[in-house]
């Protein structure tokens, strides 16, 4: 029997979580149906976590992709279907591939799983990114620099710690309803083992009474603990949080069953979200804000 | 003898033809390592200008594998008695963006190195002691040095410049030469 997930209408970090409710009662064998035809909008957050839940099972899901036309084509100028064609069973009309030559994808999405991929995806976005970001954003031109470590830092977790490949992407919109800015979002998600797996893996730690996915978080993201004894490891998160508090960014990640967050002014979100339907892996996603002049 | 090593040039040499930018700690770990291979060929007391003129980005992770752990490598060379026992190293050409991730891990460590200006000037980067920086500032200012000509323009007292001095030597921030001390950078 095949168990059909709808995906809600605006697919984003937030609203991915009602895909997951979906999918929690579902044994990890069964056979999966994501249903996308009334789908209008993704973040890369949504659309590269739609691509990790796929590797999260045992047999291959099916996916109705988008019927608009406008969304599935702009689907496809982020490469998405690319990969979901071997991810999923799609069912559908499918764009064919063309590449992209907007602006506003400035990282279509791309596989990571190896150093080489780090180095190609930081290659890949420091010309672009210093158009958009500067001219855009109002960005200082010295933080795309700074973009492309945090961008580097947060793949290389991928590669160090999910022990399999994720995805990235990295896209600029207009962030109307929330903001009434435009904001450049890197999302990077894997599902891998997770923090809490990742941490338990360090020699002589010893584990407290409270030990779950939220602690494991706080430690990572908050403390910049790691996995390994060296005392130079984990400085790649303190990077990407010194950055994101710059430039009034948001970080937020997600593992297993708890969500931390580094909340800007701008934002609503709660610090630490628990008992989320479980989900492997890690999923970041880092949001600058377009920069608004000194009134 | 001065020496001088490219970063780029090792990165292309000893990771990818193609790459520019300093990223991964499986790149800064290759990169480390043939920077030791070099220093290995030329035995000890050796002076290194280290050159990031033609890096393009440089992540914490390589910042780390390439500059921390060569500077902790180098002091543990020293303990052991193993080569590079009397390496100096002078950083040049680090941009505003090197200097952010060289910043953070140097602190990390409690780490310092000598960096030089495209103009020639140098300056102490990392955790260094308030009396370790006036002495070596003066240095700077004084060329070569004896604890006196320190003890008088820092007003640091006689007895304790020598410690000072013990700790920038130590630290390879400063060289001990026959007669007095020269900051490292000081002639290159």
């Amino acid at each position: 029997m095949t168990t059909v997930l709808n995906v809600p209408p605006s697919l984003d970090d937030k609203t991915f979580e009602t895909v997951l409710e979906q999918l929690a009662p579902v044994p990890q064998d069964a056979k999966v149906l994501l249903d996308a035809r009334h789908t209008r909008w993704a973040s890369p957050y949504g659309l590269t976590a739609l691509l990790t839940l796929a590797q999260t099972r045992a047999e291959r899901p099916a996916l109705y992709v988008p019927e608009s036309d406008d969304t599935s084509s702009y689907w496809s100028r982020t490469g998405f279907f690319r990969f979901a064609e071997e991810a999923f069973e799609l069912h559908g009309a499918v764009p064919r591939a063309r590449p992209s030559t907007e602006s506003e994808v400035l990282l279509e999405i791309t596989p990571v799983a190896k150093s080489e991929d780090v180095h190609d995806v930081v290659g890949r976005i420091q010309q672009k990114s210093q158009a958009i970001l500067v001219k855009e954003l109002n960005i200082d031109a010295k933080a795309t620099m700074g973009f492309a470590m945090t961008l580097s830092e947060a793949c290389q977790n991928i590669v160090e710690h999910a022990g399999r490949g994720g995805w990235v992407a990295v896209q600029t919109y207009r962030w109307q309803k929330r903001l009434g800015r435009r904001v450049v979002v890197i999302a990077v998600c894997d599902a891998g083992v997770g923090f809490r797996e990742s941490l338990e893996t360090a020699q002589g730690r010893s584990r407290g009474d409270r030990w779950d996915d939220g602690m494991a978080l706080e430690e990572a993201v908050i403390r910049g603990v790691s996995r390994f004894r060296d005392p130079g490891r984990g400085q790649g998160l303190a990077g990407v949080r010194r950055y994101i508090g710059r430039w009034d960014g948001k970080l937020s990640v997600r593992s297993g069953t708890a969500r931390i967050a580094i909340v800007p002014s701008w934002d609503d979100d709660v610090p630490l979200e628990e008992k989320l339907p479980y989900f492997p892996g890690a999923q970041m996603q880092i949001t600058i804000p377009e920069r608004i002049a000194d009134r | 003898m001065i020496n001088h090593i490219d970063l780029s040039s090792v990165l292309r040499r000893t990771v990818c033809d193609l790459y520019t930018d300093l990223v991964t700690r499986p790149t800064g770990a290759a990169v480390r390592d043939g920077i030791e291979k070099q220093l290995a060929e030329l035995g000890d007391h050796t002076l290194t200008v280290i050159d990031f003129s033609y890096v393009g980005l440089l992540d914490y992770s390589c910042a780390d594998e390439i500059v921390a752990k060569l500077l902790m490598r180098s002091a543990a060379a020293v303990a052991d008695d193993l080569p590079l026992r009397e390496a100096y190293f002078l950083f040049r050409g680090i941009s505003e963006s090197h200097l952010d991730a060289i910043e953070t891990v140097l602190d990390r460590h409690g780490l310092a190195i000598v960096a030089q200006s495209t103009e020639g000037s140098t300056m102490l980067v990392g955790t260094v002691g308030d009396r370790e920086r006036r002495a070596w500032e003066a240095m700077c200012r004084l060329g070569r040095s004896v604890p006196a000509d320190l003890a008088r323009e820092t007003g640091i007292e006689v007895e304790q410049v020598g410690e000072v001095l013990d700790t920038l030597c130590r630290r390879r921030l400063v060289m001990r030469l026959e007669e007095g001390y020269m900051v490292v950078g000081g002639m290159a």
